[in-house]
């Protein structure tokens, strides 16, 4: 186990927000085809709010702070947070699609030491990046920036959106990384947009695709291991836990609204009514995410896959159930392994149902209604005693 | 450097927080992280550019975990060398203003 598996073990063990992914507006100069954001602003937070959350968190424990949108230059103020999340020590990862970074702009982040600054690159051919971007010459501008960005020594990651418009590009794209010295990552998640619309997993790239990318060493590494069929559960492993959603891990909206995860849309509180750290440790939605054992999933709790599948409990929240299986995810187990799933074969599939656009409307993300949460008067001891996670 | 005129500062490079009284350490350069025990963790926080490490080993080290000065000196002259070589603290026989962002 690394240092840093180490840490995160005991952040979830303890219940420390270890981690907090922060979109700091949803407004953006780009429309992607894929995007499940509204653009407009519904009342972000102020500069001021901001700072204050960005001390609660300091003060509950958050290291890694992650900030985001909508793209992050879109605010003005954007500098002056990253400003004081770094005063305030955290470790600033950005995620920004870069067309509004030039020279200035990277020399500005290095000298607040940013950490990393991943920006989305869909193509190596800017046709295909503008036509998903529906900004001309985004390409041109988000390739610049991350040249300015390695001049200036900054981390740069290279978030590749596979689907179906640019799933040809991969390979290239990631060759593109090579060449401009910076990280490569794939991610074949299509996610429902906000107001519940599911036309935009029409772009999900079909499941046997993902074979392809599953046997691709350049991307998996050890494709024997990785491909393995999947071992059966112990006792222990059913006494595990999803992810660290809720556990050690949480989103906040710009508008102040927390979620266990940034891909899982139940409300836990709000920060213009409730301190961080309150939500974080009251708040009964939270809790009951943080309740959830592999051995109560009411499907994957008797499937082969359960120690080794992604298996995303907001994508499963999404379908109707935080305990019910994530279709998304059974796709991915079973062209990973060639393995059928529980949930596959409950259904008397053999292979999976696809999991793009079917037209249905699911649960998305909503603004907070508030209910009155009872305070214990007594600080909750943190339970040291959790089982190992298993992912 | 003398021993006895060693003041060391946090660098702006680095992200650090405290968990259940251990701090985690990171430098952004080159992504190196380490935890700090709890002794280690009371020098780095007093690291402030203006107060001598003896005095910070005197009064947060010795005052609060029953050593000999004299050894908790010399194991805290070890320590800092070493993260200063990873750009975690700046060493220097001169106070200096603390870095910020």
């Amino acid at each position: 186990m690394t240092l840093m598996s180490e840490v995160g073990q005991k952040a979830f063990n303890l219940g420390v927000p270890l981690a907090v992914h922060m979109d700091v507006t949803y407004r953006c100069n780009e429309r992607c085809v894929h995007c499940y954001l509204d653009h407009d602003d519904h009342g972000e937070l102020t500069t001021a709010e901001i700072k204050d959350t960005l001390d609660q968190m300091a003060e509950a424990g958050v290291f890694f702070l992650t900030l985001s949108g909508g793209e992050v230059f879109m605010r003005r103020d954007f500098f002056e947070i990253v400003e004081y999340a770094r005063r305030l020590m955290f470790n600033v990862k950005i995620k920004t699609n870069a067309v509004m970074i030039h020279e200035a702009e990277a020399r500005r982040l290095r000298e607040l030491d940013v950490d990393t600054i991943q920006i989305s690159i869909y193509s190596h051919r800017a046709e295909v990046h503008d036509a998903i971007t529906k900004l001309p010459h985004s390409f041109e501008r988000s390739v610049k920036a991350i040249r300015f960005l390695r001049e200036q020594g900054l981390r740069v990651t290279i978030a590749n959106v596979l689907m179906t418009v640019n799933s040809s590009d991969h390979m290239a794209v990631q060759k593109l990384a090579v060449e401009l010295d910076a990280h490569y990552t794939l991610d074949p998640t299509i996610t429902p947009m906000m107001d519940g619309g599911t036309d935009v997993l029409a772009l999900r790239i079909p499941g046997e695709e993902l074979t392809g990318v599953f046997q691709n060493p350049a991307l998996v590494g050890n494709q024997e291991e990785f491909c393995a069929p999947p071992q059966p559960p112990s006792e222990k492993d059913l006494e595990g836990y999803s992810c660290s959603a809720g556990h050690s891990f949480c989103y906040i909206s710009p508008y102040g609204d927390v979620f266990p995860c940034v891909q899982f849309p139940l409300p836990t509180g709000n920060i213009r009514q409730q301190k961080f750290l309150d939500i974080w440790n009251f708040s009964p939605q939270m809790k009951e995410v943080r309740s959830v054992q592999a051995k109560d999933l009411t499907v994957c709790s008797s499937c082969t896959h359960v120690t080794s599948c992604t298996r995303c409990p907001g994508l499963a929240y999404l379908e109707g159930s935080m305990r019910g299986p994530s279709t998304a995810d059974c796709e991915k187990s079973f062209y990973r392994t060639g393995v059928p799933t529980a949930n596959m074969l409950r259904q008397g599939l053999s292979k999976p149902r696809s999991t793009s656009g079917n037209g249905a409307r699911l649960i998305q993300i909503r603004p907070l209604e508030m209910t009155a949460i009872e305070m214990p008067q007594i600080e909750i001891p943190p339970d040291t005693g959790m089982p190992v996670p298993f992912s | 450097m003398p021993e006895n005129c060693i003041y060391i500062a946090r660098s702006s490079a680095i992200a650090a927080r405290a968990l259940a009284g251990e701090m985690m350490v990171m430098n952004s350069a080159d992504s190196t992280f380490f935890t700090l025990n709890e002794v280690a963790t009371a020098i780095f926080q007093a690291a402030d550019g203006h107060t001598p490490l003896r005095d910070i080993v005197r009064d947060r080290v010795c005052g609060q975990f029953e050593v000999d000065l004299e050894q908790a000196q010399a194991d805290a002259e070890q320590f800092v060398t070493e993260l200063s070589s990873h750009g975690i603290l700046i060493m220097s026989n001169e106070p200096m203003a603390s870095e910020t962002p």
